[in-house]
C-alpha cells in the first residue's frame, strides 16, 4: 500500500464527525450488513423455506382430497408462518441495504443542505440510527408476533419498525428543506463540495454503474411486459386444478403442487435479477463518489472496483440460470454476492484508513 | 450546480419522501389486511374443496388472484418510487460530467423525474381498475420514458470518457 498524498480540499470534505463521514461510514456499513444477511438468508434460510412451503400445500391439498378440513386449516396455519418467516427476512434484508444507499445519497447532497452543521450531523445520525432499527424491527415481525400488544393486527416489533421507518422520513423531509433553503439562495453550510477529480476508478463505476440500471430497467420491462401478466394467470389456474384434482381424488395434485414451486421459484429469481442489477448499479455509482476517501494504493482501489463490478454482473446472470442450472448457479450467484461484500467491506476499510490518517494529522495539505 | 441537477435532486427527494410515505401508510392501514385477505381466500379455496363445493372454492381463488394482483403492484410502487429518486440523486451529482449541452441535460433530468414520477403512478392506478388501458399506458410510457432518459445519460458518460 502506497502513502498517499491528499490536497487539502479532499481533506476539508472529510472533517472529523461530520454529517458526511458519519453518513458514509453508516451507509457502507449498512449495506456490507444488509448484504451479508442477504447471502446468509439465501444459503441457508430460502431453499429450506420453500421446501417446506411447499411440503404444506402438498399436505394440505392431501386434507382436501380426505375432505379434512381441520387439517386443512392446520396446514395453512403453518404456510402462513413460512411465509411470514419468507417475507420479513426478505425485507429486512431490502431495508437494510436500502437505507445504506439513501445515507451514501445524502453524504452526496450536504454541501447543497443550508441546515447548520449540529442540526446535520444530528439527522445523519438519526438516519443510521433508525435506518439500522428498520431492518431489526422487520426481523423480529415473526418473532415477536401480536405478544402483549394492544392492536389487532400490529405487533411491537412492528412497532418499532413503524416509528424507524417515520424517523427516516422525517430526515428526508428535513434534508430536503435544507435542500429547498439552498436553492432559494441560503448558505453551503460547513462542507465544501466532493472533489471532482476524474479518476479511473471513478468513471470506471460510474460508467459500469450506469450501464448496470440500464440494463435491470430493460429486463424489467421485458418481465413485466412478457412474463407479469402470464405467471398470475398461470398461478391462479395451478391452484385450480390442485383443488380439483384434490377434491376429485385424482392423483394430479402431487404435480400441481411441484407446478405451484416451480411458478414461485421462477418469479422469485426474475425479481432478485431485476433489482439486483439495478442496485449493484447503484451502488457503484454511490462508491464512485466515495473514491476520493479510500485510502489505498492505486492497484487496490482498482482491484476492489473490478471485484465489484464482477459479482454485480454474475449475482444477477446467475440467479436468473438458477432455473437452469440448479443448485450450481445459485452457489455462484451467492460467491458473486460474496465479492460484491468482500469489495465494500475492502472500501470501507480504505475509507478508515484515510480518517484515520487524516485524524492524525498525516494526510493533507500537499 | 445547473439546473438540470437541482431538478433530479430537489425531485428525487421529494419522489422519494413520497414512496416513504406512501410505505408508511401502506405497512400501518393496508399491508396486514390485504395479507390476511389473500392468505383467508387461498385457505378458504383449500377448506370449500375440501367440504366439496367446487364454486365456492373457485370464487375463493379468484379472490385470491385478485388480492395478490393488488398486492403485487403496490410493494412495487413503493420500492419503485424509493429506488427510482435514489437513482435521481445520484445521477444529479453526476449530470455535470454528461458530455451534453445544458439545455438538452435539463431536458433528461425533466424526462427523469416525470417519468420516475408516471411509471409507479401507472402502476398503482392498475390496482383501481384491473387490466385498465390508460394505467398501462401510463406505466409504459412513464419506463419507457425513464429507461430511454437513462440511456441518453449512459451514452452521455460515454461520449465524455472517450
Amino acid at each position: 500500500m502506497s502513502t498517499q498524498v491528499v490536497s487539502t480540499n479532499i481533506a476539508e470534505t472529510f472533517a472529523p464527525m461530520s454529517a458526511r463521514r458519519l453518513l458514509i461510514f453508516g451507509g457502507i456499513a449498512l449495506i456490507a450488513g444488509g448484504m451479508l444477511f442477504g447471502d446468509i438468508f439465501a444459503v441457508f434460510v430460502l431453499h429450506q423455506n420453500g421446501g417446506q412451503t411447499g411440503r404444506a400445500l402438498l399436505a394440505a391439498s392431501e386434507a382436501v382430497s380426505a375432505g379434512n378440513a381441520l387439517a386443512v386449516k392446520e396446514a395453512f396455519q403453518g404456510i402462513g408462518g413460512l411465509l411470514e418467516d419468507h417475507g420479513t427476512k426478505v425485507d429486512a434484508h431490502v431495508h437494510m441495504t436500502d437505507a445504506g444507499y439513501l445515507a451514501l445519497l445524502l453524504a452526496l447532497i450536504q454541501p447543497y443542505v443550508a441546515l447548520p452543521p449540529r442540526r446535520k450531523k444530528l439527522l445523519a445520525g438519526l438516519f443510521i440510527t433508525s435506518g439500522l432499527l428498520l431492518p431489526v424491527g422487520i426481523f423480529l415481525i415473526h418473532y415477536v408476533g401480536l405478544a402483549y400488544s394492544p392492536f389487532a393486527a400490529i405487533g411491537w416489533a412492528s412497532v418499532l419498525a413503524d416509528t424507524a421507518g417515520g424517523l427516516l422520513i422525517f430526515v428526508l423531509i428535513a434534508e430536503g428543506y435544507g435542500f429547498q433553503v439552498f436553492l432559494q439562495g441560503g448558505s453551503l453550510g460547513s462542507e465544501p463540495e466532493l472533489p471532482a477529480e476524474r479518476t479511473w476508478e471513478r468513471r470506471t463505476l460510474m460508467s459500469g454503474g450506469a450501464l448496470l440500471i440500464l440494463v435491470g430497467f430493460l429486463y424489467g420491462a421485458w418481465y413485466a411486459g412478457v412474463d407479469l401478466y402470464r405467471q398470475e394467470a398461470r398461478e391462479a389456474q395451478i391452484l385450480k386444478d390442485m383443488l380439483d384434482y384434490s377434491a376429485g381424488g385424482q392423483g394430479g395434485a402431487v404435480v400441481a403442487v411441484a407446478s405451484y414451486g416451480s411458478l414461485a421459484a421462477e418469479r422469485a429469481v426474475k425479481i432478485a435479477a431485476h433489482s439486483h442489477v439495478i442496485e449493484f448499479g447503484l451502488l457503484a455509482m454511490l462508491l464512485s463518489f466515495v473514491q476520493p476517501y479510500v485510502g489505498l494504493s492505486e492497484r487496490w482501489k482498482r482491484r476492489w472496483v473490478l471485484l465489484l463490478l464482477a459479482g454485480s454482473a454474475i449475482l444477477p446472470v446467475f440467479v436468473l440460470l438458477e432455473m437452469n442450472l440448479g443448485l450450481v448457479a445459485g452457489g455462484i450467484a451467492d460467491l458473486g454476492g460474496l465479492f460484491v461484500i468482500v469489495a465494500l467491506i475492502g472500501m470501507l476499510v480504505g475509507v478508515l484508513r484515510y480518517s484515520g490518517r487524516l485524524d492524525l494529522g498525516t494526510e493533507g495539505g500537499s | 450546480m445547473s439546473v438540470g441537477s437541482k431538478v433530479l435532486v430537489f425531485g428525487g427527494l421529494v419522489l422519494a419522501a413520497l414512496g416513504m410515505l406512501y410505505g408508511l401508510h401502506y405497512a400501518i392501514f393496508v399491508e396486514h389486511q390485504t395479507l390476511d385477505r389473500m392468505g383467508g381466500s387461498l385457505a378458504q379455496a383449500f377448506l370449500s374443496a375440501a367440504q366439496r363445493n367446487p364454486m365456492e372454492a373457485n370464487a375463493a381463488i379468484t379472490a385470491y388472484a385478485s388480492t395478490k394482483y393488488d398486492y403485487v403492484r403496490q410493494v412495487d410502487v413503493h420500492s419503485h418510487w424509493i429506488g427510482l429518486p435514489m437513482m435521481l440523486i445520484v445521477l444529479g451529482a453526476v449530470l455535470d460530467n454528461v458530455a451534453f449541452g445544458p439545455r438538452a441535460k435539463t431536458w433528461i433530468a425533466v424526462a427523469l423525474v416525470v417519468g420516475s414520477f408516471v411509471f409507479p403512478l401507472g402502476v398503482i392506478l392498475q390496482t383501481v381498475s384491473h387490466g385498465a388501458a390508460f394505467a398501462s399506458a401510463l406505466a409504459i410510457l412513464g419506463s419507457a420514458t425513464v429507461t430511454v432518459a437513462l440511456g441518453a445519460v449512459v451514452w452521455g458518460f460515454a461520449s465524455s470518457n472517450a
